[in-house]
């Protein structure tokens, strides 16, 4: 398996992702899906900036995303992929490509709209809704902000506030 | 922020922020507006955006950051586009701020010029940096 890691995670590349996963799955190239992002070349060029030497990233659209899973799944180039909404990856399982897949939601954090889950999982009804139809596509979704932390079932995830202990 | 002199802002993981601003005070016994930490924790890169934004202001600034990457570094140079007379650091140490404190009235180009030499020749090791002209053979 080339995807070592599909996270949901609002701040995309950075710490947590480069040092927390980077050091335990040493992955070779970092994939971002996102719409908005895959248009956008100075915001490609800031996020870049946070990546050690030994990575390289690609960012692109839903579209294209499920056109190279395939191919990303089968090469040999250790890659995390990246969404930063949750809506994003249901779009991506929505293609039948992520059955059976863990999906980490590792970052989603306080905006208004959104409640508690967990310290770093706050979710708004449309983001429920989102995982909701995540898991309906044959994904496996839980949260997991760093590997060393707990994994939290989306059962329990989806069961809501107060804060998950 | 003082009228007239560079702004400062930190923004960084956990604690950190306010720990560094809470070391400056201590030692420089600086204005109390002279630096203002902000922690990412729990924010969205929006949030975060928005506390760094309402920091700054609209005079000369710099926004200090921890990691050069990840979400406070993100930010910061995020809001560089809209922010006009502001500047980002990263890699931000205790020696650097001290600088900065006292250093707040040079032109904004000037003083992070300065800020990051400081910063970075405050950064050492030892046993390099003992007595090199020593041999380390001989019992001292």
């Amino acid at each position: 398996m080339s995807i070592q890691l599909y996270r949901v995670d609002e701040r995309l590349i950075h710490g947590q992702v480069i040092v927390g996963w980077g050091n335990e799955l040493h992955p070779e190239r970092i994939i971002v899906v996102d719409d908005d992002l895959a248009g956008s070349a100075w915001e490609q060029e800031l996020y870049a900036l946070g990546l050690p030497d030994e990575m390289t990233a690609v960012f692109c659209s839903v579209e294209e995303a499920i056109r190279r899973l395939g191919e990303w799944e089968t090469d040999p180039v250790k890659s995390l992929l990246l969404t930063r909404e949750v809506e994003t990856m249901t779009r991506l399982a929505a293609s039948g490509r992520l059955q059976g897949k863990e999906i980490n939601i590792g970052g989603l954090h306080y905006a208004p709209g959104r409640r508690s889950i967990l310290p770093y999982v706050y979710l708004s009804e449309a983001e429920r809704h989102a995982l909701k139809d995540l898991v309906e596509s044959g994904a496996v979704p839980s949260a997991q902000d760093l590997p060393g932390g707990r994994r939290i079932s989306v059962e329990r995830l989806l069961k809501g506030g107060p804060e998950v202990s | 922020m003082s009228e007239g002199k560079v702004g400062g802002v930190v923004v960084a993981h956990g604690s950190m922020a306010a720990g560094l601003v809470e070391a400056v005070r201590a030692i420089t016994g600086s204005d109390a507006d002279a630096l203002i930490p902000i922690s990412n924790a729990r924010l969205s890169p929006a949030a975060l955006a928005d506390q760094v934004r309402s920091a700054c202001g609209t005079m000369p600034v710099i926004v200090f950051t921890d990691l050069p990457s990840g979400s406070c570094g993100f930010a910061a140079r995020l809001l560089t586009r809209e922010i006009g007379s502001m500047a980002v650091i990263c890699g931000v140490n205790l020696p650097m701020l001290l600088d900065y404190v006292t250093h707040r009235d040079l032109p904004l180009d000037e003083l992070v010029a300065r800020l990051v030499e400081k910063g970075r020749a405050s950064i050492n090791g030892t046993p390099s940096s003992i007595a090199p002209n020593v041999d380390p053979a001989v019992p001292r």
